[in-house]
């Protein structure tokens, strides 16, 4: 990305004499974030990125909307007539207004622990790979072969073949944090 | 007759639990599914992170790399204040080098001792002496120094008889395959021969330039691919990249893997090599449709021109041709005087550079890189070449009639990309090439009338991939440390940006101010709101604590009592002051006089505006006693300045791209 480099003149200036009221450098702040994240899947740097890759701009940002409520997400960003890339200038405003008013919040870690014992009656501690596979799969908004293996090579002990989901999802958090 | 349904047969209350049942386990498959999503999507991101790290420090680096021949300019125009002990460098940036080499004066004096073990070429080369040295390879054999010369000597002698544009063509039986940069990693060319073949006259091949440099079996690349250039000249083919070139090589790690690797007759390899690299082809055109050259073109590229100039002189990219016009005329005469003074061979030395046209259209083809924005900047990241957009590549494409640009130059996660509209394709073939798991490694196979074909891979050392987030924990720890070093390397420039934002000294800046100070100093256009939670600490309220960055990061004090601002501008210009002691070092001893240091260091320090004390300087040379009767060995002075992280397992700088 062509850099602005060896100018000294600030882009954008440290804080005037007066601060803006708080709302408004929340939203500055937002903007700068949501540029950032942009930024980097604007692989030819001319402000645009595939659509394909809106989702995981949106969930880097914090946001965990399901596939339904990214699909209608995407077509309030794509343009009239979609070229099948999103443009930043329609997807700055979408997404501010997202953060601002704090929807599709990420499942709290007790909630992911209840939905696989849901799915464990049995109460074993465990599910075996093809109930992972059948459910994830077959039920709710299903994985694609590749989100399949993907969830697989981390999640699946391949001495018993099982997933054992309280040890896993420990892991996946302290991961992230 | 309908089969009757169990739901109508009035199992009414176990239908109804069905239901809530299935309800519930959706519910719960939404949940599991909806979290995985979000948490697979800030792994790719992260991962994305870490590239951009790795992408903006190199390219930083690279930009670096080319100011020193400003450098170069200025020592040559302050020539006559450096004590007489200088011819080594004038000599070797300016005066000719070009005693043309007899090649027995070299082979003659080497003897291959009966214990060598290595393989053996029989000269004229034949395809058993391919398969001969990537089996010696396999097994980590080297190669003897009287069999690399000879190849070179060899190679040196084809290449000469060839145009700067090589022209070839396909057919539908006859498909060629263009590999990208190779950077020294020897597995992923095995694993390109074995997946694809060995070159031969039905299996055609374009190297697309850096074949060396970074990984550590560039010697062993260059070899393979010059035995098997002689063995088919016409089917393999090999185009020069920017790292073809003697300076980016002492810099960039083979220059030090040569010298490692042929301790006796290393010296006589690198002299002959830098020759070869000159009369490397610029580019290749395939079926006059497709044009395959290393970096990219620029608005003004004049492939006429190109196809007429004496490729040979352009030496290195640090060496642009020194003016000659009227109003130059004092400071020429300055530097005749003082070369003649020195008995320098200098006749004829100024016709035996480019003209600056013809320079600069060389340094475009190696050094450019397609941008989505229209038109033709400056490609300031790198500080050579430009950045041209896909109207460029439409007006020059359509000037010559051709259909196609194929590059390389930068890496991609996929291994290979498509931009401008389908018309330029960017291929490169060093996988992990950052860090084991950073991306793939492509080759692209062709012929006339058909669509490119892309094949991709990743070498791994283990036998099964580790799963996702660990190669994204390791890609992503990787790209942190180097960005600390980076801080480090700049630590009072930042802490002075830092504290002219903290008017009330609270050691605490917001978010903003924080990470307009970090672009400010270090300039790398990173995402600095997203990286900062692995760089510093923020408190409850949201404001940095931005000492914190430079807590668990120092650079190691080779001499307790030498100032800390010294310590960290030597750590900071490590890399160019390699080059440059290299470069005086003209008979690569590893050794340069008290004198020349000093003196290097006075120019050194006046070019770059760096403000410590010579007495300082001076004491730090003295007191880490490198002294060897007079002389410096300037690689263990070199190493005595790295990072220590503190909480890490490896003490010393890793830094995968020095």
């Amino acid at each position: 990305m062509p850099s602005s480099r060896g100018s000294l003149r600030p882009r954008d200036g440290p804080a005037s004499l007066m601060s803006p009221p708080l709302a408004e450098v929340a939203v500055a702040e937002f903007h700068k974030k949501i540029k950032e994240a942009f930024e980097v899947f604007d692989h030819e740097s001319n402000n645009t990125v595939d659509v394909r890759e809106v989702g995981t701009i949106i969930r880097s940002l914090g946001c965990c909307p399901s596939e339904g409520e990214l699909h209608d997400l995407i077509a309030e960003v794509e343009e009239e007539e979609p070229t099948g890339y999103i443009r930043f200038e329609k997807f700055l405003p979408v997404m501010t207004e997202v953060l601002l008013e704090r929807r599709y919040r990420p499942i709290p870690e007790d909630i992911l622990l209840r939905a696989f014992e849901v799915l464990d009656p049995a109460k074993r501690g465990f599910l075996s790979k093809d109930e992972l596979i059948k459910y994830m799969t077959e039920e709710g908004e299903p994985f694609s072969q590749e989100e399949m293996e993907e969830m697989l090579s981390a999640a699946i002990d391949p001495e018993s073949n099982s997933i054992h989901y309280k040890d896993y999802i420990t892991m996946m958090v302290i991961d992230e944090n | 007759m309908n089969t009757p349904n169990l739901e109508d047969m009035g199992c009414g209350t176990s239908s109804a639990t069905k239901d809530k049942k299935s309800e519930k386990a959706l519910k719960a498959a939404l949940v599991i599914q909806n979290w995985y999503r979000g948490y697979s999507a800030r792994l790719k991101t992260r991962q994305r992170y870490a590239l951009t790290i790795f992408q903006s420090i190199e390219y930083a680096d690279e930009q670096g790399q080319l100011q020193l021949s400003n450098f170069f300019s200025f020592m040559l125009e302050n020539y006559t204040n450096v004590p007489e002990k200088e011819p080594g460098l004038v000599t070797r940036l300016f005066g000719s080098s070009i005693q043309d080499k007899d090649r027995q004066d070299y082979l003659g004096l080497i003897e291959i001792p009966d214990s060598y073990c290595g393989p053996r070429l029989q000269f004229p080369l034949t395809f058993t002496d391919i398969d001969l040295l990537i089996e010696a390879f396999k097994q980590q054999q080297i190669l003897h120094a009287y069999y690399v010369l000879e190849v070179l000597f060899e190679t040196k002698k084809v290449l000469q008889q060839m145009p700067n544009f090589t022209h070839t063509n396909t057919s539908p039986s006859k498909e060629i395959t263009i590999c990208g940069d190779l950077h020294g990693k020897l597995d992923d060319l095995f694993l390109i021969f074995y997946k694809n073949g060995l070159p031969s006259v039905t299996n055609p091949y374009v190297f697309n330039g850096d074949f060396v440099d970074r990984g550590k079996n560039s010697m062993e690349i260059l070899m393979i691919l010059f035995v098997s250039f002689l063995v088919y000249p016409n089917d393999l083919h090999l185009n020069r990249g920017n790292h073809e070139d003697f300076m980016m090589n002492m810099r960039y790690g083979f220059t030090k893997e040569i010298l490692h690797k042929y301790k006796l007759h290393g010296k006589k390899i690198l002299q002959i090599l830098e020759e070869v690299y000159t009369w490397l082809p610029i580019g290749t055109i395939i079926d006059n449709e497709v044009l395959v050259i290393h970096g990219g073109i620029s608005e003004s590229t004049d492939l006429n021109l190109l196809h007429r100039i004496e490729r040979n002189k352009m030496r290195s990219v640090l060496m642009p041709p020194i003016p000659m016009d009227g109003d130059r005329a004092e400071k020429k005469n300055k530097l005749g005087t003082a070369t003649v003074a020195l008995g320098i061979r200098t006749s004829g030395s100024f016709s035996e550079q480019l003209t600056k046209q013809e320079w600069e259209q060389v340094i475009d083809i190696l050094w450019s890189d397609p941008r989505g924005k229209r038109g033709c900047y400056p490609n300031t990241n790198r500080g050579g070449g430009c950045y041209f957009g896909p109207d460029i590549t439409s007006k020059i494409l359509n000037k010559y009639q051709l259909k196609m640009l194929v590059r390389s130059h930068e890496c991609k996660p996929e291994g290979y990309e498509i931009c401008h509209d389908g018309k330029v394709i960017t291929v490169f073939s060093a996988s992990n090439y950052y860090e084991e798991g950073s991306n793939r490694g492509a080759y692209i196979r062709m012929s006339s009338g058909t669509t490119p074909r892309f094949f991709q891979y990743q070498i791994t050392k283990a036998t099964c991939f580790r799963p996702l987030y660990q190669r994204v924990n390791a890609i992503e720890s990787s790209a942190i440390r180097m960005l600390k070093e980076r801080m480090i390397s700049r630590k009072t420039d930042l802490i002075r940006a830092f504290q002219l934002q903290d008017r009330n000294k609270s050691g605490k800046l917001s978010m903003g101010q924080w990470a307009f100070s970090m672009e400010n100093v270090l300039g790398l256009n990173l995402p600095w709101r997203s990286l900062s939670s692995h760089l510093v600490t923020t408190d409850k309220d949201g404001n940095i604590d931005y000492m914190s960055g430079f807590q668990d990061v120092h650079i190691q004090k080779p001499v307790k009592e030498v100032q800390s601002s010294l310590i960290e501008t030597v750590y900071r210009y490590r890399s160019d002051l390699q080059i440059i002691f290299n470069i005086i070092d003209s008979d690569h001893s590893g050794l340069i006089s008290m004198e020349e240091f000093r003196s290097m260091w006075r120019l050194f320090k006046s070019h770059y505006s760096v403000h410590i004390d010579d007495s300082q300087f001076d004491e730090l040379a003295e007191r880490m006693d490198l002294n060897k009767d007079g002389s410096i060995d300037f690689n263990e002075f070199l190493k005595a300045f790295y990072v220590v992280h503190k909480f890490d397992q490896l003490n010393k700088s890793d830094t995968k791209l020095a």
